[in-house]
């Protein structure tokens, strides 16, 4: 069963922005939102600097879920955290929730009063009608249901930044780890968004049932 | 006797201060994981772009994890 999942692999990120311009092309993001961002830390030291491409990790056990008061979220069969605009109230619990920052909200009026929030939903739309005019308006293309990889992912021009099924992305990397030497080893947030994997064993799968 | 009665006045307290059932959505069921949402597997795929069989999950992910190699370039320029 397949279980998306992002990587960005900071060895190679190059701080393109790339991504974020296929992600606000692709899903025609307004202005003020950035539903994926590029983190670059130790800017300008040889050596030292990192950047890293940074949106909403469909975490295993998502914290935004666990804290929304109207519990608009909900998780589709392949592992991909969504929500529901007609149900978010803009209360903003997820944003201080969530250790990516990935929650975003639109100005909706004077006195920096929110929006609905919006977030990167691995380019699989929401809940309305696939590929419909209401569900592009609202969240954005659906490329899963086209047979298509995330926009970002795929437009990575360095492919730092990997979506998709999360064995298949972890076998690129690990094949790329040891090539290059176990430099890097560390895949980003992996540990805040999927778990640490148990010694000696694999990373916690995804819930069987249930919300979690 | 009073002290049934005190049991019984605290497990009547108490009762009220239990969780309620937060299944707001009447499309929720139990284990179910997707509310309304339709799986992207049970969508007609597009006519020039990948293929599988409409309603048949294992072929859409095989497509999927096929297209994902494209982002492995080793295997991309070995090919």
């Amino acid at each position: 069963m397949a279980r998306m999942k992002f990587l960005c692999d900071a060895e190679r990120c190059i701080e393109c922005n790339g991504c974020v311009t296929a992600c606000k092309n692709e899903n025609e993001v307004p202005w003020g939102v950035n539903r994926r961002r590029v983190v670059t830390i130790n800017d300008g030291v040889i050596g030292a600097e990192k950047s890293i491409s940074v949106a909403c990790m469909h975490c295993s056990d998502a914290p935004c879920m666990a804290v929304c008061p109207v519990d608009c979220f909900y998780r589709t069969s392949d592992g991909v955290v969504l929500h529901d605009k007609d149900l978010c109230i803009g209360c903003g619990y997820c944003f201080y929730a969530c250790p990516f920052g990935a929650p975003q909200f639109p100005q909706a009026g004077a006195f920096g009063l929110r929006g609905k929030m919006d977030k990167c939903t691995f380019c699989a739309g929401g809940p309305e009608a696939d590929k419909s005019d209401a569900e592009f308006k609202k969240y954005g293309r659906n490329r899963l249901a086209e047979g298509k990889l995330p926009a970002c992912a795929e437009m990575c021009s360095t492919k730092a930044l990997l979506g998709g099924d999360g064995d298949v992305i972890a076998d690129i990397y690990r094949e790329r780890v040891v090539r290059r030497g176990n430099k890097g080893a560390e895949a980003w947030g992996w540990g805040s968004a999927y778990g640490q994997p148990p010694k000696g064993g694999v990373a916690p799968a995804a819930p069987a049932g249930g919300k979690s | 006797m009073i002290r049934r009665l005190l049991v019984a006045a605290a497990v009547l307290t108490l009762a009220a201060c239990m969780e309620v059932e937060q299944a707001s959505t009447p499309e929720r069921q139990a284990g179910q994981t997707v509310r309304r949402d339709t799986a992207a597997w049970n969508n007609e795929p597009l006519a020039n772009g990948p293929k599988w069989s409409k309603g048949d999950r294992t072929s859409w992910e095989e497509q999927i994890k096929k297209r994902q190699l494209a982002q492995h370039e080793d295997r991309r320029i070995y090919q």
